[in-house]
């Protein structure tokens, strides 16, 4: 096919996308005007019913939780995949020495670092009362500790985020979720059924099963990211230790 | 749609591009965090925070450090 050819194809097609996207657009609610049952629902209900004042954390971990679950076990099944792949590859690779030398860089990276992790830790702890949640904290944990490395060395990174442990910790967090879910099905209750006491509305123990479910979350992601990262580096150092033999 | 919306959707229009036409690697990862960055704004502004965080951590933090390890391994230093 020649570039002319493609270019009018892209040309025509694109053109008709932009039609069809307008037009939607234009079919559009306007802003703010929602008229869907089962939001407008929720939205009456869910704080007095969980007094997790994040509604979105409540549909999240409660009221959709089988959904997150499947989500979660996506994610743990394609970080296995990663480690599958690439783990058994590279037995006995030498640690490249990779220590960043600047002084000013490290400092920065430090101070970066401890302050992302209290932020990841608040974002997690705070999901049933404000915008965030085991999913966004456990990222921003795993950012944390992989400025180490970006900052600090690939040694030291290392030695702060051991498999064994990362794996456990994922484990944990998968296991705790989905144990939760059976906990509810064992008593008599549909599986991931709310059933802690809700505590008072606006209190970090707030939402009654939400805090543990996420919490489970924030330990699986941050996890499954650190797994992901660790991966990726211990390929890099053993792609650089085979190319000094 | 009241002007702040309006700009934040422009925003998008400008930063979507340049990811399209961006050829070099590394720039090509910034200009991603950047169009990234552009969504939060968006998603922010049409008041929804958690989505917000959602693709601020993935696309600014998560998918840019996976790029950054990935283009290291490819120079081999």
């Amino acid at each position: 096919m020649n570039r002319r050819l493609r270019i009018g194809l892209f040309g025509i097609s694109s053109a008709g996308l932009t039609a069809l996207m307008l037009w939607a657009v234009a079919g559009l609610p306007a802003f703010g005007d929602y008229h869907h049952r089962y939001g407008t629902l929720l939205k009456k209900v869910a704080v007095s019913e969980r007094h997790a004042t994040n509604v979105v954390t409540s549909i999240v971990f409660d009221y959709r939780g089988f959904d997150t679950m499947g989500e979660e076990l996506i994610l743990f099944t394609s970080v296995m995949g990663v480690a599958l792949l690439l783990r058994d590859v590279r037995e006995g690779a030498d640690r490249p020495r990779d220590a960043v030398v600047s002084d000013a860089l490290g400092l920065v990276g430090l101070a970066f670092s401890a302050g992302l992790l209290v932020l990841g830790l608040y974002v997690i702890a705070h999901g049933p009362i404000t915008p965030g949640g085991g999913f966004q904290g456990g990222v921003i944990l795993s950012a944390a500790l992989l400025l180490v490395w970006l900052a600090g060395s690939l040694r030291s990174y290392m030695r702060l985020t051991p498999t064994p442990y990362v794996d456990l910790t994922e484990g944990t967090g998968v296991g705790g979720f989905v144990v939760t879910g059976l906990v509810a099905l064992l008593i008599g209750t549909p599986f991931l059924h709310n059933l802690l006491p809700y505590g008072l509305a606006g209190k970090l123990s707030s939402g009654g099963s939400i805090p543990v479910v996420n919490w489970a979350t924030g330990l699986a992601v941050t996890a499954a990211f650190l797994l992901l990262y660790n991966e990726f580096l211990e390929e890099r150092s053993f792609v650089i230790a085979g190319k000094h033999k | 749609m009241i002007p702040l919306q309006a700009m934040a959707i422009a925003l998008v229009a400008v930063f979507a591009p340049l990811v399209v036409f961006t050829r070099d690697i590394v720039r090509l990862t910034m200009a991603a965090s950047l169009y990234a960055f552009s969504l939060v704004v968006l998603f922010l502004i049409f008041q929804a925070p958690d989505v917000a965080l959602s693709e601020l951590v993935v696309g600014a933090v998560a998918f840019p450090l996976v790029i950054v390890v990935a283009i290291v391994m490819q120079r081999g230093g």
